[in-house]
Parts: C-alpha cells; sequence; structure tokens
C-alpha cells in the first residue's frame, strides 16, 4: 500500500495559501490569466516551499530560510513612491530610460514613459493582465516552461511589473533601467512580474535593480521573461544590493533565437538571502551568450545563482563565470547545470565559478553539472574556492600598501575578471565603484 | 649610526632555523654584497628584513637608524624606506601597473606625512623614470607583471626601487634567471640609483653580478651566520675556490 508521503504545512506555506485564498479575486487579470494563476498555486501547493532535500534547492532552504509569509504589499502611499524616487542611485551616472517601481507597483508619474524612443514600447504588466493582453497571452508563462515552486508562486500572486517590446530592427540608445523598490516600513512581499520581447536585429540594454531599506524583513519574489529574436544584441544587467533583511527571489527566463548576442551580469551585495534563477534555452543557431555575475556578501548573508542553460540548438556558445567574495559567515552557492540535447552538434560551453573566502567562517558551495547527449561539442567547466593569496598580499605590503588595502587591490581583480565583461563602460564603472565602497566597509 | 644593524638575529620558518646569530652592519652609501651557498640564509635574510610572515625571528636584533623594525610591518618599514627586490617578482592579474605604482607611492608618502602625489605629478614622475631604465612604457599598460618576461620583471623591481626611492636596498638574487643584456640594464638601473645616503644589500650566489655591481664590502653567508667579511677582492676568490671551506667553518 502507498501512502502519498505529506509534508506538515509550515506557517510560510500556510500563510501564502491564506495570501493566494484573499487575494485571488483582486489579482489583475480574468479568464486564461486567472488559470494561470490557479494551476501555479496547485502546483506550489503540491509541493510546498522547497526545501534541501530538493536537488536544485538543496543549499538554499527555503522552508528554513523563509519561516513566514509577508502579507501581499498594499499599493504604496506618497511617502513609499518618495523613497522609490530615489532608488537606483548605483546607476546615477548612466543615462536611462527609468521605469520606476514602488513595492512592485509601477509608478508613472517617476518613470519616463512618455516620448519614448522610437519602436520602444512599456506597458503596465499589471494592466496588461487585466486586459487581455496578445503578448501576454502568447507569451506569458511560455518562454521556459519550468515546474520550479518558487517561480510558480510568482505566477500565481504576479502583481506587477513592466511589459516591454522593442521592434525589429530598432536601437535603443539609451540603457531601459527597471527600478523595484522595496518602500513598504512594515514586512511584505512582492511578486513582480515582467516580459521583454525584443525583435529581430533590435539593440538593447535593460538594467533591473531591486533594492530596500535596511532592516525591514522584506520578502521579493520576481520573474522576468525575455525573449530574443535573431540577430538581436542583448545586454541585461541585474543588481541586488542593500536591504540588510530581505529575501530575494528572482527568476531570469530567456529564449534566445539565432545570431543572438546576449550577455547577462548579475551583480548582489547584501540582502539577508538571494536566489538568483537563470532558465536560458538556445533555440536557434549561431547565437553566443554569457552568463555572469559577482557577488560580494558578509554577515550571515546568502546568495544562491542556480543556471539551467539549455542547448536546444546547435553552434551556440555559452560562457558562465560567477565570482564571489564571501567574508564572516556568508555563504555562496553556484549551481550550473548545461544540457546540450542530441541534436545540437558543435555547441561550444564553458562554465567557471570561483570563490573567494576571506574568513574561516564563510562558506562556498559549488555544483557544476554537464548533460550531453550530443558527441560533437566542446564543454567545460570549472570551480575553485580559496583565500587570499598570501604571497601576493605580502608583495603589495612590502611595496608599502597597507594590508586592507592590499586585500581591496587583490579582491577587486577577483572580481574585475567578471565585471570586465561588462560592455557599457559607465555601467561597469558604476559596478567597480560599488564594490570598492563594499571593500572599504570591511571592517 | 650605522643605516642598518643587525645584531645576533636568529630566526626560523615552520619551526626550522635557518638564521643563527647573524651580525651585520650596513653603512649609507655603501654596496654590501652577500653571498652564500644555496640554503645558507640568503633569501630568508632578505624577506625578514622585509618582514615577510611566514618567518618568526626568535632572538636579535634589525635597527634600522637605531630603532627596531621588528615590530612593523612590511608596509610600515617600506614607507620608512626598506626596499626588496624579489627574487621571483609575483604577477597580479587584474591589477593595473599604474594603479600598483600609484598606490604604493602615495602610500607610503601619506605615511610619512608628505602630501600625495596628484595624477600628473605621479605620470610625469613614472615617465621620467621609466625613460631612463628604458622600460616600453607599454609594459605599464598590463597587469603588474603579468605575461613579463624573466627580465622585464627584475627591470620592473628596479623601476619600483627608482620610483620609490628607498634609503635601503635589498637585491635578492637579481641575477638570477637573466641573460648577460638583461643583467647589464639592471645593473645599470642599480648604479644609477647609488647614493651617499642609500645602501644596497645585494644577495647573489654568484661573483658576475658583482661585475657589474660593484660592492664596498663583501660578506659570506653560511650557515645562517656572517662567517666572513672582505672587500670586493673576496667575490673572485669565492668564484675560484668555492663555499667549500665556509661550510666546514660554519659547521664546527
Amino acid at each position: 500500500m502507498n501512502a502519498e508521503i505529506r509534508h506538515i504545512k509550515t506557517s510560510a506555506e500556510t500563510g501564502l495559501a491564506q495570501e493566494f485564498a484573499a487575494a485571488r479575486a483582486k489579482l489583475p487579470g480574468q479568464g486564461a490569466v486567472a488559470a494561470l494563476r490557479d494551476t501555479a498555486f496547485a502546483r506550489f501547493d503540491a509541493k510546498g516551499l522547497p526545501h534541501r532535500r530538493v536537488e536544485e534547492w538543496k543549499y538554499t532552504d527555503l522552508r528554513a530560510l523563509m519561516r513566514d509569509a509577508r502579507p501581499l504589499a498594499p499599493a504604496p502611499d506618497q511617502a513609499g513612491k518618495a523613497r522609490a524616487a530615489k532608488a537606483g542611485q548605483l546607476m546615477s551616472d548612466v543615462d536611462v530610460c527609468r521605469i520606476v517601481f514602488a513595492d512592485g507597483v509601477l509608478v508613472p508619474e517617476l518613470s519616463d514613459l512618455v516620448g519614448l524612443e522610437p519602436g520602444l514600447s512599456i506597458r503596465s504588466m499589471a494592466q496588461a493582465l487585466g486586459s487581455a493582453d496578445p503578448l501576454v497571452a502568447r507569451h506569458l508563462g511560455q518562454v521556459f516552461p519550468s515546474d520550479d515552486a518558487a517561480l510558480a508562486l510568482n505566477t500565481a500572486l504576479m502583481g506587477d511589473g513592466a511589459l516591454i517590446e522593442i521592434s525589429d530592427g530598432a536601437t535603443m540608445s539609451r540603457p531601459i533601467h527597471l527600478v523595484f523598490a522595496t518602500v513598504s516600513e512594515t514586512p511584505v512581499a512582492i511578486f513582480p512580474r515582467s516580459l521583454v520581447v525584443i525583435g529581430k536585429g533590435a539593440r538593447a540594454t535593460l538594467i533591473e535593480s531591486h533594492e530596500g531599506p535596511d532592516a525591514v524583513g522584506h520578502q521579493c519574489n520576481a520573474a522576468l521573461e525575455l525573449i530574443v529574436a535573431d540577430g538581436a544584441e542583448v545586454e541585461h544587467i541585474k543588481l541586488t544590493t542593500g536591504a540588510s533583511e530581505t529575501l530575494h527571489i528572482s527568476t531570469l527566463m530567456a529564449s534566445l533565437g539565432a545570431d543572438v548576442r546576449f550577455n547577462s551580469f548579475a551583480f548582489t551585495t547584501g540582502l539577508a538571502v538571494v536566489r538568483n534563477q537563470v532558465f536560458l534555452r538556445f533555440d536557434g543557431a549561431g547565437t553566443k551568450a554569457g552568463i555572469r555575475g559577482a557577488s560580494l556578501l558578509r554577515g550571515k548573508q546568502h546568495a544562491d545563482t542556480t543556471l539551467v542553460i539549455d542547448h536546444a540548438q546547435g553552434g551556440c556558445e555559452s560562457r558562465e563565470l560567477f565570482k564571489s567574495v564571501l567574508d564572516d559567515e556568508a555563504r555562496g552557492v553556484f549551481q550550473g547545470k548545461i544540457i546540450v540535447r542530441q541534436h545540437a552538434q558543435k555547441t561550444d560551453g564553458k562554465m567557471m565559478a570561483n570563490a573567494l573566502l576571506l574568513s574561516d567562517d564563510a562558506e562556498a558551495d559549488s555544483k557544476p553539472e554537464l548533460e550531453i547527449f550530443a558527441d560533437d561539442v566542446v564543454c567545460g567547466h570549472g570551480s575553485t574556492v580559496g583565500a587570499l593569496n598570501e604571497d601576493l598580499r605580502f608583495y603589495l605590503m612590502a611595496r608599502g600598501v597597507p594590508k586592507h588595502e592590499a586585500e581591496s587591490l587583490l579582491i577587486q581583480a577577483f572580481v574585475g575578471e567578471a565585471v570586465e565583461f561588462v560592455a557599457d563602460e559607465i555601467v561597469r564603472d558604476a559596478l567597480m565603484e560599488a564594490a570598492v565602497r563594499w571593500l572599504a566597509e570591511r571592517g | 649610526m650605522a643605516l642598518l644593524e643587525i645584531k645576533n638575529l636568529h630566526a626560523e620558518i615552520d619551526g626550522k632555523k635557518i638564521l643563527n646569530g647573524l651580525d651585520l652592519t650596513i653603512e649609507r652609501g655603501k654596496v654590501h654584497a652577500i653571498m652564500g651557498p644555496n640554503g645558507s640564509g640568503k633569501s630568508t635574510l632578505a624577506y625578514v628584513l622585509a618582514g615577510k610572515p611566514d618567518y618568526t625571528v626568535t632572538e636579535g636584533e634589525i635597527l634600522f637608524d637605531g630603532e627596531s623594525i621588528l615590530d612593523l610591518a612590511p608596509d610600515e618599514r617600506a614607507a620608512k624606506g626598506m626596499f626588496l627586490a624579489f627574487q621571483y617578482p609575483l604577477e597580479i592579474p587584474g591589477v593595473a601597473t599604474m594603479n600598483f605604482l600609484r598606490t604604493a607611492l602615495n602610500s607610503q608618502r601619506k605615511k610619512r606625512g608628505e602630501g600625495e602625489l596628484s595624477t600628473p605629478e605621479f605620470l610625469k614622475r613614472v615617465r621620467e623614470t621609466a625613460a631612463k631604465l628604458n622600460i616600453n612604457p607599454d609594459m605599464l599598460k598590463r597587469a603588474v607583471n603579468v605575461g613579463f618576461s624573466g627580465g622585464e620583471k627584475k627591470r620592473n623591481e628596479v623601476l619600483q626601487m627608482a620610483l620609490l626611492e628607498p634609503r635601503i636596498a635589498v637585491l635578492d638574487e637579481t641575477d638570477s634567471g637573466l641573460d648577460i643584456d638583461a643583467l647589464k640594464i639592471v645593473a645599470d638601473g642599480v648604479n644609477r640609483l647609488r647614493s651617499p645616503d642609500r645602501g644596497f644589500v645585494v644577495i647573489t650566489h654568484y661573483q658576475r653580478l658583482l661585475d657589474y655591481i660593484v660592492p664596498d664590502v663583501v660578506h659570506v653567508l653560511s650557515k645562517g651566520r656572517i662567517v666572513k667579511t672582505g672587500g670586493k677582492e673576496l667575490a673572485h676568490e669565492l668564484e675560484a675556490n668555492g663555499y667549500a671551506e665556509f661550510q666546514a667553518e660554519a659547521a664546527e
């Protein structure tokens, strides 16, 4: 006799079920969208919060890390919007098209929505969900089908976000900067959902920044679906900074057409818990993608990068490079899976994760995986965990550089090996400056 | 007062005794050569002077201008004017040479209470120094020593020395791995820096280097102690007879 093993629901799981039941009728979207939510919630409800016995979440036990569910954020008040207006400062030197979300809700008066450059359309996801928008109907939840429980939770409770469309051949002169600011003074949960559709041969830079106040335990579960058509060139930057008590989960789902150039860079400092999931699929030949990032963590911070790179078509190149700098009792997790389908010949994939431990109590977990079904491919992965090189530090000190500064130079060099792949020089400089500030705060 | 006085110095690494009561006095304006067989403690002496943390001084004193430097960190010793030219200069990927040089120079100036150099002042100084040493400015655009040949690395050490203007320079087997042309260039750079206020400790296994950097005093190091001191002719004697005599002496 087989009894189905069911776990006792945690307080957070019960809370999420109550939030969903109470919000269900008020969340944007009817018909197909409501059905999508119901299916997603049923999936989440059956699985519960992912925990350490779920292989994909082995090192980030959400059941343990998320003790309680925060209430869904109410619409932001004026004071909250004023706080959101100041967010995204890390990119203040970059001339951007700025779109601001306060507690997950688009704030038009803080956003550059009028006079957009030709070929660019930006709309509120909440409105699109509520108005049977054709882009939503065609793509939402379709870009990278996954039964991941955290993603299901986003789909069930998705609120607002950006719906961006860039037409064929359009070149964006300025990066589009999506600023997600959590502004409530009491802990809340937000579930932003965005969809970006980039036309053939178009060129664009998309920056997302996620930030919030220190010492408020917000929960953010964000998802972004990205479709890049043939021949397009796209840079994606994700900044997750500040907000020392926040738990942040994000899922990037990307489908890349043929001959695409795509680079994504995730920069993470601060936050209590960060899980960055990237699910990416090559849907055409001749495409090159670079998925990279750097995390600088201290205290008891925990950051997890989990990648699934699916070479569904042959003749593509993927490069993954992640750097973690871990101080105090911080923990950095890297899980990277490269799948090469049987017909995806001439695939070229290289993955590397490097962790630098600055303290005896810091921890790095690294799990690269290759699933290769084709026989004519070049694939490799590597992983290193180490401390600062004492001989290099001595060399610098012997030249008069004080210990702290010598270490900072070496750590900057370590992080710089990943940051140098960011194409935009001003963005690159801003990231290095943020790393230098983090180092200056180091005791 | 002597520039540097080393008295009864005992030092060890990983519990292994290397220096066993070394006495040495370095005078201003003089070049002291230290010669000795492999394993006699030459590089240990260089590292202990610079303050490498792997080594423990168990007994004795190092006085720089009459003050003990044993409790000073390597960067503090550097700011006082101690410079070690490494036998094997390290490659530092990701750290630009110019940034490294500026950080080093300004850190020292700051510690000495001198003003930091502005970027134009600094650039001018580096360019002038590099030109004097026949260093290709392209070398300065790369990360520290990354992709440099052995000769380029040693030349970069001399450039750092020229820029930092130390009061005592310790050259640890600067001749190792250099062909004769590279050796001449490096020696020429060192000779330009000879001055009445500056002392040199030139550590070498072979007499060859001392044809180009002519010493005032030659010391023989064996089993962690100075066993003989003489003029530059001592180097030639060693070249002819080898170190066997001193190894036997020190063992007694």
